[in-house]
């Protein structure tokens, strides 16, 4: 009777990994998003924090936004408006539960998996929304009203996409994906070229996946709802100190997560030529989420921001029937091959 | 079985505690004066309905309750309220309806058929009990027993999505 057989204690130890990993990886995000930024831009970042690279720069900018006054507008709803922060990082904690990090090292594996997680992603919503609402200004409502329609949009091409990669691995949950990823036979077919654990045939659903997530983290080229040159800060105009940090490290989380998400459905997992999946899957896995990460990051130094009406056209007239074509193909090529 | 043994089952305090937040919600949905509140009461209701879903040992329909009702039909109330007129504190028309009486009597008359069929049908008897049941379990049943009704269902879905179309767009001509 060892002492993991004991449910309470393998909970809390989960738990505990679960926090600390991610808070540590939305950290190395900030960070990365601080340094990578200003490098795109020819500037040298945050320089003199800690010392080498201004390393402690990130720690400094969590410890002011923790000890700015906790703000509430009087014209606010004052429940909604508290509630809402905590609601969206509860969404984003719920869709980290079900990554998993190793064929062992997984909190829970659900039969469902990636539904689940799409599902628990959608709450995100109403957090949004309860926050344009509630802040009782209307920088905040045409905010949260953006976002709204921008969520509604880009949910269909995330779940279409994930759609064919089930189809594919004949299941969903998410060990299931990454292990039918390691076999030969997961890629559409035999013929072609054999792409051992990388974009195994759903290159098309990869791509629309990863527009759908940028979409739905509501970042350059889609961060509408925040346009801060029209908006000021769209939903987040009137939160502070740390009901706004509790945004920014959902913002971050959230990244995190549906980036090992992606990874896990798109790039194989933890799986990687050589290394043992047991020992070294976690590493991988972080590091190609952090990869993807890094392409997000990427892409907001790099692109202008979208219109409000070429969001919508990009959503419904091209991922939703790009999403579909895919379905129908990956159904098709399951069959015939 | 008494009513000791009931209570000292794990799953049915878990089943009160459930009903007891989903009903308190649901009478604060019918009962708020601020629309928003009301809908966002709704959500935990629906989280409740899901929450029995999952005690029930049905996954997937719980999680699908969550993605359909909580994440696509509530932001739709939610968004056509802030479209419409989004009020902060305390609405000011009154949210009430000269009709309230036959609504009452027909959301009483629904709640008595419903209740009456599913007793009728399962019987007070405690039934078998049922493992979790797997989502390929239920697209079997879904795609092989239950396929006209499924179909059937959906065709009625297509009709009233097209309808509301309809009704929604303004004909060019006029």
């Amino acid at each position: 009777m060892s002492l993991l057989d004991n449910v309470w204690v393998v909970l809390a130890l989960k738990l505990g990994i679960a926090v600390v990993v991610v808070f540590a990886v939305a950290l190395v995000i900030m960070f990365a998003e601080l340094k990578v930024s200003a490098h795109m831009q020819h500037r040298v970042g945050p320089y003199f924090a800690g010392g080498r690279w201004g390393w402690a720069q990130v720690f400094a900018e969590a410890l002011k936004f923790l000890q700015k006054e906790d703000l509430t507008p009087r014209d606010a709803d004052r429940p909604v408006f508290r509630l809402a922060p905590m609601v969206s990082l509860l969404a984003t904690f719920a869709v980290i539960v079900i990554i998993p990090l190793s064929p062992k090292l997984v909190a829970v594996d659900l039969d469902l998996g990636i539904f689940y997680a799409l599902a628990a992603g959608s709450v995100s919503t109403i957090a949004i929304l309860m926050a344009g609402w509630s802040s009782g200004s209307k920088y905040s409502l045409i905010g949260g009203l953006r976002a709204g329609a921008q969520l509604i949009a880009y949910e269909l091409p995330l779940v279409l996409a994930v759609v064919g990669v089930v189809i594919q691995a004949g299941t969903m949950s998410m060990v299931g994906i990454t292990e039918a990823q390691a076999q030969p036979l997961f890629h559409l077919g035999s013929v072609g070229i054999s792409l051992p654990y990388v974009l195994a045939g759903q290159i098309v659903g990869f791509v629309i996946f990863m527009i759908a997530v940028l979409a739905e983290l509501v970042r350059i080229p889609f961060d509408m709802p925040i346009a801060e040159q029209e908006l000021v800060m769209g939903y987040l105009t009137e939160y502070s100190g740390i009901r706004f940090t509790m945004f920014l490290l959902g913002e971050y989380a959230g990244m995190l997560a549906m980036s090992a998400i992606a990874a896990v459905l798109f790039l194989g997992g933890y799986h990687f030529w050589g290394l043992n999946a047991d020992w070294f899957g976690p590493f991988v896995l972080l590091g190609k989420a952090l990869l993807l990460v890094f392409v997000m990051i990427w892409f907001r130094w790099t692109w202008p921001r979208l219109r409000e009406d070429q969001l919508q056209s990009l959503a419904w007239r091209w991922l939703v029937p790009l999403g579909l074509a895919n379905i129908a193909v990956t159904a098709v090529l399951k069959v015939v091959l | 079985m008494s009513l000791g043994d009931w209570i000292g089952q794990s799953e049915n305090l878990v089943f009160l505690a459930v009903g007891v937040v989903m009903l308190a919600a649901g009478f604060w949905v019918v009962t708020s004066r601020n629309l928003v509140h009301a809908v966002l009461m709704l959500v935990v209701a629906l989280a409740g309905s899901a929450a029995l879903f999952l005690l029930l040992g049905a996954e997937f329909v719980a999680w699908t309750v969550v993605l359909v009702y909580i994440g696509a039909v509530v932001v739709l109330f939610l968004f056509g309220l802030m479209i419409t007129r989004a009020p902060l504190r305390r609405d000011p028309l009154p949210l009430d309806h000269r009709r309230r009486w036959p609504a009452a009597l027909v959301a009483v008359a629904v709640f008595a058929t419903l209740a009456y069929a599913t007793t009728a049908f399962f019987g007070w008897e405690q039934g078998e009990a049922v493992e979790r049941s797997l989502t390929g379990d239920l697209g079997e049943l879904l795609f092989r027993r239950f396929v006209i009704p499924f179909e059937a269902v959906s065709f009625v879905l297509l009709a009233a999505l097209i309808g509301g179309i309809v009704l929604a767009r303004k004909d060019p001509r006029e």
